[in-house]
């Protein structure tokens, strides 16, 4: 870290030249992504993420791609913090792809996937407001000539505690320009936590004015001279090709002006971030060019793909997690234990194939006409995508740049560089800049979708109710075919996101297994991941076995987790357990703070109390991204079989904490995001086709089925303990919570999402 | 020919008269506050006012249009001080925002129409909008707040 900052220092003084004046770049993006103070006298730049200019104006880098989760004002409030800077003096702007400068943990370049901004920077942000804090402090004390012990600095400006005389941190920016940052042992000091005024504390969203005035910006909102508009006709099968086409009706829609072929990807490239091929219309306006599309004729060879039913291959996935294979965990003799067993529960539950659905559709700027190349884009990943750019056009990685802009809803989908990499190599074949605009169409027919899963329980219980056995098996497309196509099974990743690590710690015997099976589709993460089917199978299945043993729900879920601080799953044989890409030792798995968050929510949530006929009260609880959290849904389903939820209780448990008011937002919308893969979500194929297209036949949530009620609250009873993710933890318990409060209301068990319509057969 | 007025400003059209409004407003007017999400009037993203009413401009065409006043985001308040946009920003509704110009849009129709909505009320105005952040029970809140002002 310490390294990191003397070295930023020293390129940071060479890009400002003689003059001290911080030189950010020019930026074609508006307003919203680059609020950067307009610089006014010296500035001083002790590291990449702060710059102070004469005026006292503080412009912080946001390094994360924002797409609604709170990170450009989360991250700045922790440099501030440490800085003393005054949150109304202070501008965000955001950072290009570069890791170098703008990875400082060195976690993940810049990659806003996995909840782990916060985690993964928090140390690392509050160094780099504690060095410039340093810097103002010692201009200050040599101005003064006073030891650098009696200044310290406060709300923006350096007092001397003696005198009580102090200098804005403006006046100070020249000199503190020529201080440099001691490393190692001489770092500077952070704030104790009790001295903290912004971490902690409510902050509302930055980007507020700007969002409800038209003025953000977001991906399709960027336009630069020159530039054409292209939408392309793709493959209705994952990975077909283009045979031959015909553009002669498309060119004579006023406005279209070229029809270009993206070459199909070669067939021993995985697909993993890549363009797969198809034909652009390209034009001045995007209306013209999705007429032009429209008027294509293309002649597809349709590729192997062609073979994938998801009704037929639904059932493969079921044979498969029956069948088992791989074991992945195992801990005790779970066939000694099931024989042994007075009471052998099974059950099986499946999930489909969801797709993302951000708002904003995939849409990116590249001008590929020029050295270096210039992508500026909706993107998770912006050094990914200069790879993948990179690639296909047949540059180094060096030469390619990348502006990231406001997401229009990211969830996963804006992680991968497809699209990017398409307006690249129309924007080289045409030799002009190009935005490549995905409609929603394309969005749900062509993405990454969320593995189907399958999930095969069972369980053995004793005479006295208690669980002796537990052993699940799940088959799913794996995410690794984007690398490897012929992969069956599953790797360490996805046995990490809420598998291998069944939080059941008090059952003796555990075995867990992943079935093989061919990958069709092209397979993505989603916000959660896997984390949603897993935490929907093992939730109600500890629910039915309550049932099973005659046991009050909430009793034996907690009797299952127990109360240990510590799971290690070496023990168990699980080898080289992912742990979201961290350190174990720095977050281990803690079942008792996943109990903790249970009991929290269960007493929040009134369980317990009698409920009227048809309404039920489900709880359950997950961890994930290294967070805990418990969910309590009350759900009342009518006569008519209509649902409906008054309320729903979320207790979260993520450790050392920014910004409450982001953590409320985040379960806010996972709890809306749960209720569309609980309730809707499904995407099927036919002959290799995805049926669903749009909004009208893949709904998801709106206001009048969105539970309105959602109290959140944050448990601090392991505040002390490191950051945890928060952006994604809250959607996986939410379906498994909805599906036992409609079994506690009803007594009718949902075995597979979506929850849809089957209310109505009872 | 199709003569309009776009926030106040006198416009002329020379294109296809089918383009949707949508797409005059953004990719010859350049006002981009005005999203598009679905193409299908689906999801509400790019509402705007026709002659006052909420209309979802991926579908209404330029032609619609002609000889009437279109507000937009940009246009709804000089200051962007509406009462729904101050609620919305009271209420810190946003999350990622891109749904939010159309949502402000038609909860300003909605309190133009009726000012004083029960919440059963605010949920069927509001039906046709879609948050995929999932912000509806800010947005709820936001709607209750600004009815208070307008």
């Amino acid at each position: 870290m310490a390294q990191i900052i003397n070295v930023s220092r020293r390129d940071m003084l060479k890009a400002a030249g003689a003059s001290g004046a911080l030189v950010l770049g020019a930026h074609l993006a508006p307003r919203a992504m680059f609020g950067e103070a307009q610089a006014a006298g010296a500035s001083a730049a002790p590291n990449f993420f702060v710059s102070i200019d004469g005026s006292g104006a503080v412009t912080l880098t946001c390094s994360r791609s924002e797409m609604g989760q709170g990170v450009r004002t989360g991250m700045p409030m922790i440099i501030a913090d440490e800085m003393e800077a005054d949150w109304n003096r202070v501008k965000i702007w955001q950072a290009p792809g570069d890791p170098a400068k703008y990875d400082p943990p060195g976690k993940d370049a810049q990659n806003t996937d996995g909840s782990r901004s916060t985690r993964h920077g928090f140390d690392a942000m509050r160094e780099m407001g504690a060095s410039a804090r340093y810097v103002l402090e010692q201009a200050a004390a040599k101005k003064w000539g006073v030891g650098a012990a009696e200044v310290y600095a406060k709300d923006h400006r350096v007092y001397h505690s003696g005198s009580g005389k102090s200098l804005g941190f403006g006046q100070l920016a020249g000199a503190a320009a020529d201080i440099k940052v001691p490393t190692g042992d001489a770092k500077p000091k952070l704030k104790h936590p009790s001295e903290w005024k912004y971490i902690g504390k409510d902050m509302p969203v930055v980007d507020n004015f700007d969002i409800t005035t038209g003025g953000a910006s977001f991906g399709a909102d960027v336009s630069i001279p020159g530039m054409k508009i292209a939408v392309v006709a793709r493959s209705p099968v994952y990975r077909g090709k283009v045979k031959s086409f015909d553009a002669t009706e498309a060119l004579k829609v006023q406005g279209v002006e070229q029809v270009v072929e993206i070459p199909a990807l070669a067939d021993d490239k995985g697909a993993e971030f890549r363009a797969l091929g198809g034909v652009a219309v390209v034009g001045s306006n995007t209306w013209s060019v999705m007429q032009g599309r429209e008027k294509l004729k293309i002649d597809w060879d349709l590729g192997p793909h062609v073979a994938h039913d998801s009704s037929t291959y639904d059932d493969a996935l079921r044979a498969s997690a029956k069948k088992g294979g791989l074991k992945i965990r195992d801990r005790g003799d779970v066939d000694l234990a099931m024989k042994a067993a007075s009471k052998v529960v099974e059950a099986e539950y499946f999930v489909p194939y969801f797709i993302h659905t951000p708002m904003e559709p995939p849409v990116a700027v590249v001008d590929a006409s020029r050295t270096p190349v210039k992508v500026i884009a909706a993107t998770q990943s912006p050094n990914q995508a200069r790879h993948y750019v990179a690639e296909a056009l047949g540059m180094d990685k060096k030469d390619v740049e990348c502006e990231v802009t406001l997401l229009g809803g990211g969830f996963g989908r804006k992680s991968k560089a497809d699209f990017i990499c398409e307006a690249a190599i129309v924007s080289k074949e045409i030799g002009a800049p190009v935005r490549m605009q995905w409609t929603r169409e394309d969005e749900i027919r062509n993405g990454f979708y969320h593995a189907a899963c399958a999930q095969h329980l069972s369980a053995g219980l004793d005479a006295d109710g208690k669980v002796t056995a537990w052993k699940q098996s799940g088959a799913w497309p794996s995410i690794v075919g984007l690398w490897n196509p012929v992969a069956k099974n599953g790797f360490g990743i996805e046995f990490g996101l809420g598998l291998v690590d069944l939080p059941y710690n008090s059952v003796p015997n555990i075995r867990i297994e992943n079935g093989a099976e061919d990958i069709m589709i092209r397979v993505g993460w989603y916000r959660s991941v896997n984390n949603i089917q897993h935490a929907y199978a093992m939730n109600c299945f500890a629910n039915e076995l309550a049932t099973a043993a005659g046991r009050d729900p909430l009793e034996m879920l907690l009797e299952l987790i127990g109360d240990a601080d510590n799971m290690d799953l070496a023990k168990d044989g699980v080898e080289k357990y992912w742990n979201y890409g961290d350190s174990i030792a720095d977050w281990p798995i803690m079942p008792n703070r996943l109990s903790n968050a249970l009991r929290a929510v269960a007493e929040k949530s009134g369980y317990g109390k009698a409920m009227p006929k048809g309404h039920g009260l489900g709880l359950a609880c997950h961890r994930s991204f290294q967070s805990y959290v418990a969910t309590a849904v009350h759900a009342v389903v009518h006569d008519d079989g209509s649902l409906h939820i008054p309320r729903v209780d979320v207790a979260i448990d993520c450790g050392r904490y920014v910004n409450p008011e982001g953590i409320r937002k985040q379960i806010e919308g996972a709890v809306i995001y749960g209720n569309t893969v609980a309730r809707h979500g499904k995407i099927t194929t036919t002959k290799g086709a995805v049926d669903q297209s749009n909004f009208d036949d893949y709904p998801v949530t709106r206001i009048s089925d969105a539970p309105l009620d959602v109290q959140v609250h944050i448990v601090e009873d392991f505040l002390h303990l490191r950051p945890c993710g928060v952006g994604e933890p809250g959607v996986p318990p939410f379906a498994p919570a909805l599906v036992n409060a409609i079994f506690d209301a009803t007594g009718k068990r949902i075995y597979q999402l979506p929850v849809g319509d089957q209310l109505k057969k009872i | 020919m199709i003569a309009l007025k776009v926030n106040g400003i006198s416009r002329q059209f020379n294109g296809d008269p089918k383009m949707p409004l949508l797409w005059y407003l953004r990719d010859e007017l350049g006002l981009t506050g005005s999203k598009f999400g679905c193409g299908e009037a689906l999801c509400g993203t790019c509402t705007v006012h026709l002659g006052g009413e909420a209309v979802r401009s991926c579908v209404t065409s330029v032609a619609d249009a002609a000889g009437r006043e279109v507000t937009t985001i940009e246009g709804l308040d000089s200051d962007g001080n509406h009462p729904v946009q101050r609620a919305w920003r009271a209420e810190n509704v946003p999350q990622c925002g891109y749904c939010q110009a159309g949502q402000i849009m038609q909860a300003a129709a909605l309190l133009q129409a009726n000012p004083d909505p029960s919440d059963e009320e605010i949920i069927e105005g509001m039906e046709g909008n879609i948050c995929r952040c999932g912000t509806y029970q800010r947005i709820h809140a936001a709607v209750r707040t600004a009815a208070k002002e307008v």
